[in-house]
């Protein structure tokens, strides 16, 4: 552990922990558009800049490791001034509007900006006139509204290993795109949605979700992903009793942000026209909606029926490895407290 | 990491992830498939076996391994019983021979043996690709049998781990929806576990041994079996022989389904009762790890009631009392008589996000890792095998071997019910080898008909070297390319598994 200062008051932390990660634990918030903890440190941003006792330059505190006697100041005069002019860069060239933006309420921009009451730049710059990037069915890109912070391109390549993502071209052109700058569909992408889910601003959002519901209106339900045996778990967004799309959440013991296409963006089959709602019996060749109760009731006749006529083992369940838990232990229940037969089976023999 | 016949990125993809991730920084990585899969970019060695010869590499491996004396002695002395059979099997799989059989070079057998006996921790995956053979249950004991050999079991980083595919194998096995045993794997022909059931449940029960899949379908098709109960599973689309099976299903003089969708099965249902999804119940998956986690409820159920509370509804028209307020009292009787999972509840997974059985007592923390210093049964037995050649190779009439697996974009049979996904991916794409493909005549998205002994289906191919020379690979996503029409009605005869992976074909250009 080491004993260092943070905005006057004396703290002990890890060795090795960077200022960053220090000021996280001790529960104070250091501003950051490139650092995410899953991915490796880049130090590009400068938003998380801190004073340092004796230190006469700004260091980033993402890539500044503590040292015991540390004093750090993360809130001075000089660190809130650069930070204004970072967020006021940023802007000038940012189309603002907020209003109708998707990541409105979770956009670290808009936090910034409001924190440090930068409302508009004092730098007039061109703006970038990029097209919009819709070409597939789950990720909106709009690169209008790209600060640089580089988290798509490290989460690409550091939890999918896809690498699919990189900088091209310079200066005021530059930006983090796929090879050969071509639209998601025409590149290798896997659509594992890492990149939206890093992405601090609106320029990566979930297609599904848009105009479905602002952030702060959605309700987060806690989920195992039901695709695959990985086990994955996430947040199905939830607004007016409706699923309006996956997020995925940090603290998922199997997967933490990382999902494949399947968890993220499989989840609209629940609204799929074909869904069927009411029983159906089928008369003469022909399925015909029933209620519930004849539909209960037809089964119970024939299931005793053939039970009586051919004796328990003469039915057979099959269960099914999509299904809950609770759902399967009913289903072997049936099967051998009910009709009396341990004739109960699961598809997949894997 | 030594994989065999699994492909993670595609069917498993966030493990297959991270294994790309642990192999870039620096674990060794072993893949043995027939198709250059994904990870093959990030192998230190691609072994392309040719299909059906998992055996005899395996054996190969360990004839290597004893031979140069890199078997891990004390672990065999300790831990295992049976090795001198083992030896002595193994013992004709000379690198040569193997070669020969497998299509490996004798120096690639060679680097992987010593590479995988003299790793500190070593990993084997299987899925799949290994258990869809004829020699399946075989294949899974070779694969022990090696990780057994050289001490690779029972510390954190080892084990042979099979990728369960659906999301819920695990637990539906867990859960006894089996036909030789009750929830945690309690034998139904055990006089004291039966009685336990009985004064529970109230009923007598029986004590014979009940159908497995493939038996259920041969009795409703010479009408032993007349009624059935199916609950969202499609198995005329996923089970290997679907003509078959919907022959039994015709047969049979009632049958219930339960399924989100009208499916391929449903069709031959007398009465269809509406599924409820994953985000309209309550309850709890366990995935491929024996991690038991919520499943938690966000939306009404849109049939309007949830799965549970159907089937006990079925319980209670049959004239059996059930009183059941929730998921998480079916959970807790199942505990109750389940000494592996006694110890999990729903409170303790809300609070700890997931457990792992064995979890006996409320205080157990779970367990990660099995065989810790002593296997289920005692002593780790070596059950070492021949080759077993697959059930169907191909001849002269049918000159292509068909391989079936997972695409990543699908999953069994649900994803093509995504408006998104099935935008992206919406048909089958058959992949054939471009000599292949030369020879016949056909590009990257023509059309061919493909046949075997049991039927014919039409296809889009794909162009890709991906696959073999006279191999074509096939998913079965999809209900236009009901790929299961023509694979092999030849079953591992200990597990009752089809034998999806190889069967012979022909492939005329249309
Ligand atoms: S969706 Fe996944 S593969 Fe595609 S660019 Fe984003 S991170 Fe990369
Ligand atoms: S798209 Fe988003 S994550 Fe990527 S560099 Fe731009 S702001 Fe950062
Ligand atoms: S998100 Fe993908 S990898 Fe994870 S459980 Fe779901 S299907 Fe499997
Ligand atoms: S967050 Fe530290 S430099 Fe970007």
């Amino acid at each position: 552990m080491v004993t260092m200062v943070m905005n006057g008051k004396e703290v002990k932390v890890p060795a090795g922990s960077t200022i960053l990660q220090a000021a996280d634990m001790v529960g104070i918030d250091i501003p950051r558009f490139c650092y995410d903890p899953d991915l490796s440190p880049l130090g590009a941003c400068r938003m998380c800049v801190v004073e340092v006792k004796g230190n006469r330059l700004l260091p980033a505190a993402c890539v500044t490791p503590v040292y015991p006697g540390m004093e750090v100041d993360t809130e001075s005069e000089s660190v809130i001034e650069a930070r204004k002019t970072i967020l006021e860069l940023l802007v000038a060239n940012h189309p603002l509007d907020c209003m109708t933006c998707e990541k409105m309420g979770d956009c670290k921009l808009a936090e910034y900006c409001y924190r440090y009451g930068v409302k508009e730049s004092s730098f007039v710059g061109e703006k970038h006139h990029y097209a919009i990037d819709d070409s597939n069915p789950f990720i909106n890109r709009d690169l209008n509204k790209c600060i640089l912070c580089g988290a798509c391109v490290r989460a690409c390549e550091e939890m999918t290993g896809q690498d699919n993502l990189s900088f091209l071209y310079r200066g005021f052109d530059r930006k983090a795109t796929t090879a050969g700058d071509v639209d998601y569909i025409d590149s290798d992408c896997v659509f594992c949605g890492q990149c939206v889910a890093v992405c601090p601003t609106g320029a990566l959002t979930e297609k599904t979700m848009a105009g479905q519901g602002r952030r702060w209106e959605i309700d987060r339900v806690r989920t195992t992903c039901p695709f695959c045996g990985t086990g994955c778990n996430f947040d199905l967004a939830v607004k007016d009793g409706k699923v309006i799309g996956v997020l995925s959440n940090p603290d998922a013991p199997v997967n933490q942000r990382s999902l494949c296409v399947k968890g993220r963006f499989g989840w609209d089959f629940i609204y799929n026209e074909k869904r069927l709602t009411t029983p159906l019996i089928k008369k003469n060749g022909q399925f015909e909606h029933a209620s519930w109760d004849e539909a209960f009731s037809l089964i119970a006749t024939r299931f005793k029926e053939i039970k009586e006529k051919y004796g328990p083992d003469a039915f057979a369940a099959l269960s099914s490895a999509r299904c809950t838990n609770e759902e399967n232990f009913l289903v072997s229940k049936f099967a051998r407290a009910v009709m009396g037969t341990n004739n109960v089976d699961h598809c997949a023999r894997t | 990491m030594f994989l065999i016949g699994t492909n993670p990125t595609e069917a498993h993809p966030v493990i297959g992830y991270k294994m790309r991730q642990a192999a870039r920084r620096g674990a060794k990585l072993v893949v043995c498939d027939p198709r250059r899969i994904d990870l093959v970019d990030e192998a230190d060695y691609w072994l392309r076996v040719k299909p059906g010869t998992d055996i005899p590499l395996l054996n190969g491996l360990m004839h290597i391994i004893i031979k140069e004396g890199l078997e891990d002695k004390t672990f065999i002395e300790e831990r295992t019983e049976n090795y001198e059979e083992l030896k002595a099997i193994v013992e004709s799989y000379t690198p040569e021979r193997v070669s020969e059989l497998t299509g490996i070079s004798v120096d690639d057998l060679y680097a992987v043996a010593r590479l995988y006996a003299t790793t500190d921790k070593a990993m084997l995956f299987y899925t799949l690709g290994i258990t869809e053979h004829i020699c399946g249950t075989r294949n899974v004991m070779s694969c022990a049998n090696l990780a057994m050999l050289t001490g690779h079991l029972g510390r954190p980083g080892t084990g042979v781990c099979p990728q369960r595919g659906q999301n819920n194998v695990q637990g539906a096995c867990d859960m006894g929806a089996l036909p030789n045993v009750y929830s945690g794997y309690q034998a139904v022909g055990v006089d004291a576990v039966r009685e336990k059931h009985e004064k529970a449940w109230g009923v007598s029960l029986s004590p014979k041994v009940g159908l497995k899949i493939p038996e259920m379908f041969e009795a409703a098709h010479h009408g032993s079996v007349k009624a059935m109960y199916i609950l969202g599973e499609n198995p005329v689309l996923t089970d290997p022989n679907a003509n078959h099976i919907k022959e039994a299903l015709a047969n049979l003089e009632f049958l219930v389904v339960q399924e989100l969708f009208l499916t391929e099965t449903a069709q031959f249902a007398d009465v269809i009762l509406p599924a409820a999804s994953f985000a309209e119940c309550d309850g709890t998956f366990t995935n491929t790890e024996r991690r038991v986690q919520r499943v938690r409820k966000a939306i009404e159920p849109i049939p309007g009631q949830a799965n549970w509370q159907t089937i006990c509804q079925m319980f209670v028209a049959m004239g059996y009392p059930l009183n059941y307020n929730s998921p998480k009292e079916i959970w807790d009787e199942m505990a109750s008589l389940s000494p592996s999972m006694a110890g999990i509840n729903y409170e303790r997974i809300d609070q700890e996000n997931s457990l792992q059985w064995p979890c006996p007592t409320l205080e157990h923390p779970g367990t990660p890792i099995l065989h810790v210093g002593k296997f289920t049964r005692g002593l780790g037995l070596f059950q070492p095998s021949e080759h077993i050649p697959p059930g169907e190779i191909p001849d002269e009439e049918y000159p292509f071997l068909l391989s079936t697996g997972r695409i990543l974009f699908h999953y069994n049979v649900t994803t093509p019910y995504s408006g998104g996904i099935s935008s992206v991916w919406d048909k089958e794409m058959a992949e054939v080898n471009p000599a292949d493909a030369e020879k016949l005549g056909i590009q990257t998205g023509s059309l061919v008909k493909v046949t075997s002994r049991r039927g014919q289906v039409t296809t889009a191919v794909k162009v890709t070297d991906r696959v073999m020379p006279g191999v074509i690979w096939m998913s079965f996503h999809f209900a236009s390319t009901p790929t299961n029409e023509l694979t092999s009605a030849v079953l591992d005869p200990i597990t009752g598994t089809g034998e999806y992976k190889v069967c012979a074909v022909q492939i005329e250009p249309i």
